[in-house]
């Protein structure tokens, strides 16, 4: 299983040809308290880079983005009574989908964890 | 101590009390108040009428068979209740309101008096048009000084609010791409991150498909991005603006945007909710603008935020109005107005009607007010006290607060949160202001700005208040950055101290319901 981040501060974790996507504990940090999270609905094709989910805090309301193009095949459920686990556990139990990827090639593009850690340094 | 001749002390003698626990609930002179739910009851009522006789009623098997339960009171306890509660509020007319984008200015009495005349006041929207013709003569005279203003050769009146106009510029977009054979091919819809938050949302209300440009170092559309994203072309509907934008930053490359737009065959929508800054000085039909709303509540003084409602006329180019919206009032050849009501004649490929009526002619009446008072020079003064009024409080504050971006700003200042201590925000600061007796400035607004504090302190504060305020805000700045962990507490002195947003959005209460035995054991 390997973990790569967006520059949107998305993350997705991979196994085989399936990627489990959240928002980074930064992007967490970043909002405050979360209070309304919509996931995609499960069977929606996704293309890279499309908006497909929304969090909400006591801040902003931010589109999350898709880190690869696929079909989302699970959605977080929990999420919509208990928002605030994106906060709790951005990067474990606040994931937002699991999308199959139809092509892993497009994570060539993502960063790894230390690249990550490190635009997160610079911004 | 000195005494008066009865004996009693002239001056308060010293006694210190930490906190102060009233039996009645109020604070000093500043009234309790309860919710009207739970002072009325359905048995009282503020008015004393006999009960009807002989009447069956015409509901048929309809009619109400159990009591509402609806709260009455008398006509001094309704009084008093809302008095109580209008004391609890912040309005402009009681002091400063910094609100970035809202333009919160004074609204002059001289409108008031105007909106107030019975030939304005007491008309019917239903009225015979012979009857009205001076307020159908208003509205056309209105739209006048709005397409001099912008340089465009039409307006649609009807729309009620900012994003009410954002929506008829969009349809006529729309409308306009139908017409053309391209309505089902074109759908996208260029957005910079720098617009107002109600663009993408007319765009996706509209059927179109949003595509953000992001803001480059200055705080403006990233023309690199947006060549990038007009390769494409033979989708492009459109791109939706806001000039000045959210970063009170004038868009410089606005000449450009609006020629690659129109190369690439889509249409210039830009948000004139910033209208204030650049009247009289900048016509946006000059720039390449197809479509642009005014509000009329914020550039033309007219009353908004529970004050009064809103309006959004639209002024549109050549291009686009031939899809206005109707009603709109026409002179005939005779001099008599008439309104345009019909999708047929001369409106025949109108996009239809927005409004019942024929839009807000109230605060049609005091925005004319505010131009015929001001005069072309005023207006144009308007615009420039706006800016300098903001470019003064970026300039007291500046060493103290981190300003978002180098360079003058239009007529809202710009802070980001990189001077504050770790632990301290925007939202305490922001609240520490509500202690000092102003509104908060906007915050957490523009998204490109971290922890962002924008201030619009309009062309009707003096110097004295902006002098006041920029003491206020720099004190605070202050213990922001030394840390000052007493700011989130912050507010001490308001009617209610900082309340729980995060459980008031994730556990909210909509409903009224009396507090009962078992809701009580349910908290």
């Amino acid at each position: 299983m390997a973990t790569y981040y967006t520059e949107d501060h998305e993350w997705i974790s991979v196994e085989g040809d399936a990627g489990k996507v959240g928002i980074t504990k930064y992007a967490a940090e970043q909002l405050g308290d979360v209070v309304f999270v919509e996931t995609p609905d499960v069977g929606k094709t996704v293309k890279k880079g499309d908006d497909m989910a929304v969090v909400e805090s006591v801040k902003a309301a931010s589109d999350v983005y898709a880190p690869v193009s696929g079909e989302v095949t699970e959605a977080n459920a929990a999420l919509a009574d208990a928002p605030e686990t994106v906060n709790e556990s951005p990067e474990g139990d606040g994931w937002f989908c699991v999308i199959k990827l139809s092509d892993t090639g497009e994570l060539d593009g993502l960063m790894d964890e230390a690249a990550y850690t490190a635009f997160c340094k610079g911004l | 101590m000195t005494m008066n001749n009865q004996g009693r002390p002239t001056a308060p003698t010293a006694a210190s009390v930490a906190s102060i626990e009233t039996v009645s609930g109020s604070r000093g002179l500043l009234q309790h108040a309860d919710l009207i739910f739970e002072i009325g009851t359905s048995e009282t009522t503020g008015v004393d009428l006999p009960a009807p006789q002989n009447r069956t009623g015409r509901l048929g098997g309809v009619a109400r068979k159990v009591p509402t339960g609806l709260p009455g009171l008398s006509e001094p306890e309704m009084v008093r209740h809302y008095m109580r509660l209008s004391q609890r509020n912040y309005a402009i007319d009681l002091g400063f309101f910094p609100l970035g984008s809202c333009t919160m200015k004074h609204n002059p009495r001289l409108n008031e008096k105007m909106a107030r005349l019975p030939g304005f006041g007491d008309i019917h929207p239903m009225q015979p048009q012979a009857t009205v013709q001076g307020a159908l003569e208003l509205i056309d005279e209105l739209a006048t000084w709005l397409k001099t203003l912008t340089n465009m050769p039409f307006v649609a009146m009807s729309p009620k609010a900012g994003a009410h106009g954002e929506l008829c510029g969009m349809l006529a977009i729309r409308q306009a791409l139908i017409a053309r054979g391209e309505g089902e091919t074109r759908k996208r819809v260029l957005v910079p991150a720098s617009a107002h938050g109600t663009n993408p949302a007319t765009a996706v209300q509209c059927g179109f498909v949003v595509d953000e440009i992001k803001a480059n170092k200055r705080g403006r559309v990233d023309m690199d991005m947006l060549r990038a994203k007009l390769e494409r072309t033979d989708d492009v509907a459109g791109i939706m603006l806001t000039n000045p934008n959210t970063c009170g930053l004038f868009e410089t490359d606005i000449k450009e945007i609006a020629d690659l737009i129109h190369a690439a065959g889509g249409y210039f929508y830009c948000d004139g909710a910033n209208f204030n800054a650049i009247v009289g000085r900048v016509r946006p039909g000059d720039l390449g603008v197809d479509a642009m709303h005014i509000n009329l509540h914020k550039t033309f003084s007219t009353p908004h935020g529970g004050g009064g409602p809103g309006s959004g006329p639209t002024v549109l180019s050549e291009a686009l109005a031939p899809y206005a919206p109707v009603p709109f009032v026409v002179k005939n050849e005779d001099g008599v107005f008439s309104l345009v009501e019909e999708v047929e004649g001369e409106a025949s490929e109108s996009f239809g009607r927005m409004v019942a009526f024929h839009g807000q002619m109230g605060m049609f009446v005091r925005a004319l007010a505010y131009m015929l008072s001001h005069g072309a020079d005023g207006l144009k003064q308007v615009a420039e006290d706006a800016v300098l009024n903001a470019n003064y409080i970026a300039a007291k504050l500046k060493t103290v607060m981190t300003p978002a971006f180098e360079g003058y700003c239009m007529h809202e200042a710009l802070f980001s949160d990189a001077f504050t201590a770790d632990g301290i925000e925007t939202l305490d600061i922001a609240k520490a202001l509500i202690d000092e007796g102003y509104h908060p400035m906007t915050m957490y607004f523009p998204l490109v700005v971290h922890g962002a504090m924008l201030i619009e302190p309009t062309e009707t504060e003096s110097k004295a208040e902006l002098d006041r305020f920029c003491a206020s805000l720099e004190s605070i700045a202050r213990r922001a950055a030394q840390g000052d962990d007493t700011l989130k507490g912050a507010p001490y002195l308001a009617p209610m101290r900082r309340l729980d947003e995060t459980r008031a959005a994730r556990k909210p209460v909509l409903k009224w319901v009396p507090e009962t035995a078992s809701t009580v054991a349910a908290e």
